[in-house]
């Protein structure tokens, strides 16, 4: 390409050489897509101009800060009617990240149980994992959050089954049609400290597993870690809450009126919800989790057992970590298709970010570019927080591996 | 283990053998002994498989458990005690209590049998359905010669389609329910049958990958009229009708747009790379809801003024958008995955960026990335059940106006039953075709 024939060392320009010459073309073709791209957006935004201001509206975020005029049964901080709609933004951003983070503790729990017992040698238990497994992998998340919905609702008895003659036992967890009730902590003085010592045992506990793997790997010697921690779990906070005259009591749901009272009280929406989302990913991750553990060839287990590992050691040294680095990126990219998903909350009238901000709002409002922007640029955020986490769990184990 | 290692005993043994006579030497080998009994036939089945410890007895047993209280109960409610012709939920009720006695509660699936066409036409006019009869007909026509490397599925399915219609207008003589077995569905199957009968081998394949290109313009003029058809507004698509509509248009589309995202996200050139990066990482960051909402509301803000063009084409718009930044990841995944030899390969034989492209760098990639792209498609299907949200009519949308009508008021899990059975039959159907795939191309790979 350097080699010049004529004597002309600059060969004179030519129009033509912008799509025959690859010195030129490259830029030229960029040069025309980004030119196509910034009129395109231009033409967008200005037809979005032009039809605002056809409708007399404009673009404008100031009705974040008027009233938003509607309730909202779920919420984590105190709200009324008379608050502004981004305050009711900020209850539904808190209700998704309530909803995605019981949803992705629930649906790890689950997928890792299923996945393991996919892979079982007891063949009536894998058959009916792998049934779990299609089962919900199959069939649309909106169709199984409307009938575990509609489960709930039908199937457990409402609250005025549990008065009257033959009534239902109501127990501390109690299951009815409006939602599930669960006993709510009591903190009375002196429960801080308790906290308090349970956070520094936490502490402690860390430690103490830094300082056995130095131990190890300095002198081979081995701690019982698990009993120590154990331990240290326990025994602090249990001796603090009785030597501060059990500070910390529990709120039992009662029965009052048509409805009970006291206790946690889990929508039945919430219910539905979180049952769905974390049924639904568990099926995923189940067959993560299954890809993971065949991953590791079978080599490896025999290489641990011919060094004298025994089987849990083998499973916690040499296969988990291995199959760690399979199923943790593709975990964490099912984390965000659940908190993405947790948008169909909507269609049972959970009220998460979609719920107020792309929904009430934007209805009462009209507000329509500004409510799906700002909707829009949340979930955005949220992506990029989890992918980035990801991004860095990938580079350190790439740096583990070689 | 004495006799293996050549010790000083071994010597010892020496001496012996040839002090004293021998008593025993084997002429022959031993039978094999048989296994113990225990550990063959059924027994041995089930102690390996069901009882190998106690941790695996007990989870067969609990498993036992939850099998014996699910199935009875649910074979007695959806086939036992089932209704399959009743006019309304009252009437099922009565008809259940009459059979069964006071307090028994069976499955009524008259609500499916009375409302089956709405649930797969929504609100397409009753005379002109055989319309997305036939564009179905054709859609396997279409798909076939993509799929497979004969038409003889084709033969079959519309072989199957045929017998399935005779079956069911006998059924329809004897029950003196109207139904003609002549339709243009009867007369598509037979034609398509018979032409792929004829014309069914391989050599034939590319003539028939050329209906594959018409079938979308076929499809749009059976659907939605015009030409010669009696146009159809669009408003009155519905039930697994849309579903289809939505899902193969989103397929067919996504699938080349997403094959250029992947290609501009990995080029050099860092404009273009740049427009593809934003646009994968923006529609993959945000839920399909918000782009339905975008659809719906947001639009017409963006289009001229006064433009008006109707929601299913919009929301055809969005989820193709959509499904095409996953499709890029997917693609792109294959195109990494492939060895840089064979980038190297292509330049070296002065092919030019598209015919390197298009000869030797795409088919490999595509090939790897097969799964993938089939559980796209699978995601996209059941994504498509999310336009009930914003008020179209597909089979979950269609949930609310039924049970809004005084005869079906209170119905719940048949609707709910029959909706996910449609769904989990064609998306299993997809995993599996794209399993057998997988093992017909690893199988070419070992050769």
């Amino acid at each position: 390409m350097s080699v010049v024939t004529s004597g002309d060392p600059q060969p004179v320009f030519r129009i033509d050489m912008l799509w025959t010459d690859e010195r030129y073309r490259s830029l030229f073709i960029q040069v025309i897509a980004m030119m196509v791209l910034m009129l395109g957006v231009a033409w967008l935004v200005n037809n979005a101009i032009q039809n605002l201001s056809d409708l007399g509206k404009d673009f404008d975020f100031g009705f974040l800060s008027q009233p938003a005029n509607y309730d909202i049964n779920q919420r984590l901080i105190d709200y009324t009617s008379r608050d502004t709609n981004a305050r009711a933004a900020a209850v539904g951003i808190l209700n998704t990240l309530l909803i995605a983070f019981l949803g992705c503790i629930a649906a790890t729990l689950i997928g890792v149980t299923a996945g393991v017992l996919r892979l079982s040698k007891n063949w009536l238990i894998a058959r009916l994992m792998t049934v779990y497994v299609e089962g919900f992998r199959n069939v649309p998340l909106l169709i199984w959050i409307l009938f575990i919905m509609a489960i709930v609702n039908e199937a457990l008895p409402s609250p005025r089954d549990f008065r009257g003659e033959n009534a239902l036992e109501a127990g501390s967890f109690v299951l009815t049609n409006r939602g599930v009730y669960i006993p709510a902590p009591v903190w009375e003085a002196g429960s801080s400290i308790v906290v308090g010592v349970f956070i520094v045992s936490l502490i402690a506990i860390f430690f103490m597993r830094r300082w056995a793997k130095a131990k190890q790997v300095a002198t081979g010697e081995q701690t019982p870690v698990f009993w120590i921690g154990l331990g240290l779990f326990f025994g602090p906070a249990l001796i603090a809450y009785f030597a501060f005259g059990m500070p910390i009591g529990l709120e039992h749901p009662e029965l009052k009126g048509f409805n009970f009272q006291g206790g946690i009280w889990m929508r039945d929406s919430l219910i539905a919800l979180w049952l769905a989302l974390s049924l639904y990913t568990g099926a995923f991750i189940a067959e993560i989790v299954r890809a993971g553990i065949l991953s590791v060839s079978h080599g490896q287990t025999e290489a641990a057992y011919a060094l004298g590992l025994r089987p849990n050691r083998t499973m916690n040294l040499i296969i988990l970590p291995q199959a760690l680095r399979v199923i943790v990126p593709p975990l964490i990219s099912q984390f965000l298709n659940l908190t993405k998903n947790s948008s169909l909350a909507i269609a049972v009238g959970y009220m998460d970010a979609t719920g107020t901000l792309g929904g009430i709002t934007l209805n009462q409002t009209g507000r329509e570019m500004e409510c799906i922007l700002l909707l829009m640029a949340f979930y955005l955020i949220v992506s990029l927080l989890i992918s980035s986490v990801m991004n860095f769990y990938n580079s350190r184990v790439k740096l583990v591996e070689r | 283990m004495s006799h293996h290692s050549p010790d000083v005993s071994g010597v010892d043994v020496a001496v012996a053998k040839q002090q004293t006579p021998l008593h025993y030497i084997a002429s022959q080998q031993h039978p094999d002994q048989l296994p113990p009994p225990a550990s063959t036939g059924v027994i041995g089945w089930f102690r390996e498989n069901l009882f190998s410890s106690v941790s695996n007895s007990l989870l067969t047993v609990v498993s036992i458990l939850f099998l014996i209280w699910v199935i009875p109960g649910f074979v007695d409610w959806a086939i036992v005690k089932s209704v399959w012709n009743a006019g309304s939920l009252s009437e099922c009720r009565e008809l259940v209590k009459a059979a069964h006695g006071e307090g028994a509660s069976g499955a009524c699936w008259a609500v499916i049998n009375e409302r089956f066409d709405q649930l797969m036409y929504g609100f397409y006019p009753a005379e002109l359905r055989w319309r997305p009869n036939v564009a179905i007909l054709l859609l396997f026509a279409a798909i076939v010669p993509v799929l497979f490397k004969t038409m003889r599925p084709l033969v079959y399915a519309m072989g199957a389609v045929i017998v399935g219609k005779s079956i069911f207008a006998l059924y329809a003589a004897f029950a003196g329910i109207p139904f003609s077995f002549l339709s243009p569905t009867t007369y598509t199957a037979a034609v398509l049958a018979i032409g792929a009968a004829i014309m069914g081998g391989e050599d034939y394949r590319k003539r028939w990958v050329i209906l594959t290109f018409l079938f979308p313009v076929i499809a749009y003029f059976l659907l939605w009229g015009g030409f010669v058809f009696e146009p159809v507004e669009s408003k009155r698509f519905g039930g697994f009708l849309l579903t289809m509509v939505i899902g193969v248009t989103g397929i067919a589309f996504s699938l080349p747009l997403g094959v250029l995202l992947a290609l501009g996200r990995r080029s050099n050139l860092p404009i273009l790379q740049m427009i593809c990066v934003t646009f994968i990482e923006f529609i993959r960051g945000v839920p399909l809801i918000t782009l339905l909402f975008v659809a719906s509301v947001l639009l017409n803000y963006l289009m001229p003024p006064g433009t008006d063009f109707d929601l299913i084409l919009r929301v055809l718009i969005m989820v193709t958008l959509f499904a095409s930044a996953y499709m890029a990841e997917v693609v792109r995944g294959g195109l990494a995955a492939l060895p840089k030899g064979q980038y190297e390969a292509a330049d070296t034989l002065g092919l030019k960026y598209w015919q390197g492209m298009r000869l030797i760098i795409l088919p490999q990639a595509l090939k790897i990335s097969i799964p993938g792209i089939v559980n796209t498609f699978i995601g996209l299907f059941k994504d498509t059940t999310l336009v009930a949200i914003i008020a179209l009519f597909d089979p979950v949308g269609l949930l609310n106006p039924i049970r809004a009508d005084s005869n079906w008021n209170g119905i719940v899990w048949e609707l709910y039953g029959f909706i996910a059975l449609v769904f989990f039959i064609c998306c299993f159907g997809m995993s599996q075709y794209s399993q057998f795939l997988e093992r017909r191309l690893r199988a070419a790979d070992r050769r």
